[in-house]
């Protein structure tokens, strides 16, 4: 295919004073070509961003209904979560009590994760539903993001609605007093902090 | 009796073959690679397990940087006129059309928005420029830049992405969600990159028996 044929059809008489050239031959080894070929192509599919960005959707509800027609949640199948700075994330069941004896402290991942906070809440919802088709129609995930927290760690609870298949989840507005007990928390974990 | 001799053959083997089949894939993958962008905005999303792939054309793309400065781009550029037009006319704002008709990306308030657009977009980086202003509550400007962008898509289905960098504060965030909600924009998507449902999650369970992930 890519050989020529340099061996001359038939030989030929050539004149007398001609001089025969050093016959060379033109094969050319093509394997550090193919080498560099494949190299290139490795370099090419691994390369090319098979992963094209993902939407995450979020559907807002609409702050302009009337107070009386907005879902009430329960007490029992409330959780609140809430987020501070520097990846510490806290919770709380039901509502928040005035001593704060219920405001806990969990992490994204790891040990005492957030992930089985939820998990234990879905469980404890399920064994305490009235109705067998829906049980786990109280259960409702407030998400409260406190000034402290970045951008990051609202996806990463937002995906972790996703992940454990949580329905019902709102994005609200923190109140100050859990604001403040935020920052209380977090100052008080940064010198231990490792 | 002698037997047959046997042609002694070369064990040269003929790359050219395999040569062809290198470099065919060599310039397939060459012309199907597309480059990234060079992006005026450095921002590194966060990850999420959705699966749904984002729009990449007819979008209107907010985007929030590391520090929290929040920019505008509409990818229609007949939705840009309508948009200018609009903010013209309320605003007052005397913006020059064309010009703002080429600008990829919006990142000044309205009082610099003019000398914005007078600079050359390639320098317009995104670490020298104000951003539009909605962290605060009083003057958040982003609400009245969606206003006109949800006039300009009146009718029409919106693509409305948010493209935060992992490191935005919240209050920015908090800022551009007011503004959607001010203006009964109550569905938005947020650019994640995709990662794997952990193990043993209550999703991976689900996806193992192949049901398919909602999105609502």
């Amino acid at each position: 295919m890519a050989e020529l044929d340099t061996s001359g059809g038939g030989h030929k008489k050539k004149g007398p004073g001609v001089k025969k050239g050093k016959k060379l031959s033109t094969r050319v080894d093509l394997t550090p070509m193919v080498d560099l070929g494949f190299l290139l192509i490795t370099f090419f599919i691994f390369t090319t961003t098979m992963s094209q960005p993902t939407a995450l959707k979020l559907l807002m509800p609409d702050d302009k209904v009337k107070p009386e027609e907005q879902n009430k949640a329960k007490e029992s199948g409330a959780l609140t979560i809430l987020m501070g700075a520097d990846n510490h994330v806290y919770y709380y069941e039901g509502q928040l009590k005035t001593d704060a004896s219920n405001f806990l402290s969990a992490s994204y991942n790891g040990e005492n994760s957030i992930r089985d906070v939820i998990m234990k809440k879905k469980a404890y919802v399920r064994s305490i539903a009235q109705d067998p088709n829906d049980p786990e129609h109280d259960l409702v995930v407030v998400i409260k993001p406190s000034q402290y927290c970045t951008y990051k760690n609202v996806i990463d609870i937002l995906d972790e609605m996703s992940i454990n298949v949580v329905k019902k989840f709102a994005l609200v507005d923190i109140f100050e007093t859990e604001e403040q007990l935020i920052k209380i928390s977090d100052d008080s974990a940064k010198p231990s902090s490792n | 009796m002698g037997r047959a001799k046997l042609p002694r053959k070369s064990t040269n083997i003929d790359m050219t073959a395999m040569c062809d089949v290198a470099f065919l894939l060599l310039s397939f993958f060459i012309l199907t690679t597309k480059f990234k962008p060079s992006e005026a905005i450095a921002v590194t999303t966060p990850s999420s397990v959705s699966s749904k792939v984002a729009p990449n054309k007819d979008f209107v793309l907010v985007t929030i940087d590391k520090d929290g400065k929040v920019f505008l781009t509409i990818d229609d550029k007949e939705k840009r006129t309508l948009v200018v037009n609009s903010l013209n006319a309320s605003k007052n704002l005397g913006v020059d059309v064309a010009k703002f008709k080429a600008a990829d990306f919006i990142g000044a308030s309205f009082g610099e928005l003019n000398s914005f657009l007078s600079v050359a977009p390639e320098n317009r980086k995104g670490n020298a420029l104000p951003g539009i202003p909605c962290k605060d509550t009083t003057n958040n400007e982003m609400i009245d830049w969606m206003r006109a962008v949800s006039e300009a898509y009146a009718g029409e289905k919106m693509d409305l992405l948010l493209k935060g960098d992992n490191l935005a504060k919240y209050p920015s965030f908090k800022g551009v969600m007011t503004a959607f909600k001010r203006n009964d924009i109550q569905k938005f998507q947020m650019v994640t990159n995709p990662e794997n449902a952990p193990v043993g999650s209550e999703l991976y369970k689900k996806s193992m028996n192949g049901e398919k992930q909602e999105n609502n």
